[in-house]
């Protein structure tokens, strides 16, 4: 059996083009990480895309992008799902395909609810800030309902729904910092304790952007959306 | 096997279509209840709290929501007949990437083209004729999406081709001169009893959307 992982690891190649700071490229580096694979990783500078890059995601020409044994796949969520078929330890996906829907439906609902409306409340102005914080404060209640009598979103393990949250845990403090403002607050305990929960495991530890390079990043972006008068 | 299935729909809604044709495929008995979404059941706001929209598939009571995501179930529970993702985790990999992009482009594009004007719908109908070449180079020389059979693309995307009408007279463009193959592809797609029974008539469909632009004053 031994013999056989150290083959098949030899005959892998697995490439991670992604950025330092992007949460969609670090949601890739967990999974891998949460299942031993070795992986080159890739730092893209999107304002000089590469080649590689170019030739893997001419659709989109965005990161993150898996290279498997050369053969491109594009979109986080379709990646993670890519690496939880193809290498079967630590599951994030369980068997039972109401409970698979499950994890889908949040992991979608962070991409397509939770993130833009966090984003539009730390990039809009005026009215249009006012509805992105009232539509973020509506999805964090639904988020915090679903937690309920839950370590994780996946139960006692993370799952996709965990993996996709997971930028929570270490951005939204980068985002508090920067706008002085605490969107998730103590209104909702259970989602702060499992950030702390997330934020303590050894794929998150280990592998987060550093929070002082962020706060610089985000500053300028803030100051970018928001110029002053 | 006497399992219950039920689907709330809404009879023009492409994303409620990918539902049927996917349960006609696998050849599942359900009940089919049309909801006035201008007066949603407690059904519905029950099964679908979070987004309260359409499809909502039940199965043996509990709900599944999101078009994309029922699929997916409705191809792992009745995985015996007619699979509709392949077996290799890189083509459903693909097979995934491609739906993803149907669902970030073929709606909101044709959406702005049957409610917008002047250069905004020229936008619009130049990015979805784009987005419809770039399927139609997915495609290729294959029959389906699926190969030689339908598959996960196929059954999200066709749905769509009975809104094409919709798109054509409203953006006064024909579809057909600048995507040839992939009109090809939706009438073989059509041939199908699966898909044929579960699209309604585009003129039907277009008569909808005209009672809609007039309660919204949409010209």
């Amino acid at each position: 059996m031994k013999v056989e992982c150290a083959k098949t690891m030899a005959a892998e190649e697995v490439k991670l083009l992604k950025t330092w700071s992007s949460l969609f490229g670090l949601r890739v580096v967990w999974a891998l990480k949460l299942k031993g694979i070795q992986y080159d990783a890739i730092d893209e500078d999107l304002s000089n895309k590469s080649a590689l890059l170019l030739q893997h995601n001419p659709v989109y020409k965005k990161i993150p992008v898996l290279v498997h044994n050369g053969k491109p796949i594009s979109e986080s969520l379709v990646i993670l799902e890519y690496i939880d078929e193809t290498w079967k330890q630590n599951p994030i996906l369980p068997e039972d395909p109401l409970e698979k829907a499950r994890e889908r439906f949040w992991a979608k609902f962070n991409d397509e609810k939770l993130l833009p409306s966090i984003w539009g409340a730390f990039t809009k102005e005026g009215k249009e800030r006012e509805e992105a914080i009232a539509a973020a404060v509506e999805n964090l209640k639904l988020v915090e309902e679903e937690l309920k009598g839950k370590k994780f979103f996946g139960g006692e393990k993370i799952g996709l729904a965990d993996v996709a949250f997971g930028w929570l845990a270490y951005l939204i403090c980068v985002f508090d910092e920067v706008t002085g403002f605490k969107i998730v607050n103590e209104r909702y305990p259970l989602l702060l304790a499992w950030m702390q929960e997330f934020s303590q495991l050894p794929i998150a530890k280990d592998n987060c952007p550093p929070h002082d390079k962020l706060v610089i990043k985000f500053q300028a972006l803030y100051e970018k959306h928001h110029p002053a008068k | 096997m006497a399992e219950e299935v039920v689907l709330l729909d809404f009879w023009p809604s492409p994303f409620g279509m990918r539902v049927r044709i996917a349960l006609a495929e696998k050849g599942i008995q359900y009940e089919y209840k049309e909801e006035d979404l201008r007066n949603k059941s407690d059904l519905l706001l029950k099964m679908n709290p979070i987004h309260k929209k359409i499809p909502v598939l039940i199965h043996k009571g509990k709900p599944v929501c999101e078009s994309l995501i029922q699929v997916q179930y409705i191809d792992e529970v009745w995985h015996g007949k007619s699979p509709l993702l392949p077996s290799d985790p890189y083509q459903r990999a693909n097979a995934r990437f491609w739906a993803d992009f149907v669902d970030k482009k073929i709606y909101d594009l044709g959406r702005k083209i049957w409610t917008t004007k002047g250069e905004e719908q020229a936008a619009a109908k130049k990015e979805f004729i784009e987005s419809l070449k770039l399927l139609e180079g997915e495609l290729g020389d294959k029959t389906y999406f699926g190969g030689d059979n339908l598959g996960y693309v196929d059954v999200v995307l066709v749905p769509f081709y009975n809104w094409f009408y919709v798109y054509e007279k409203c953006g006064n463009f024909t579809i057909e001169e600048e995507c040839p193959k992939l009109i090809a592809w939706a009438k073989r797609c059509l041939q199908k009893e699966s898909v044929a029974k579960s699209l309604p008539d585009e003129e039907k469909v277009y008569g909808f959307v005209l009672q809609l632009k007039k309660a919204f004053g949409i010209e």
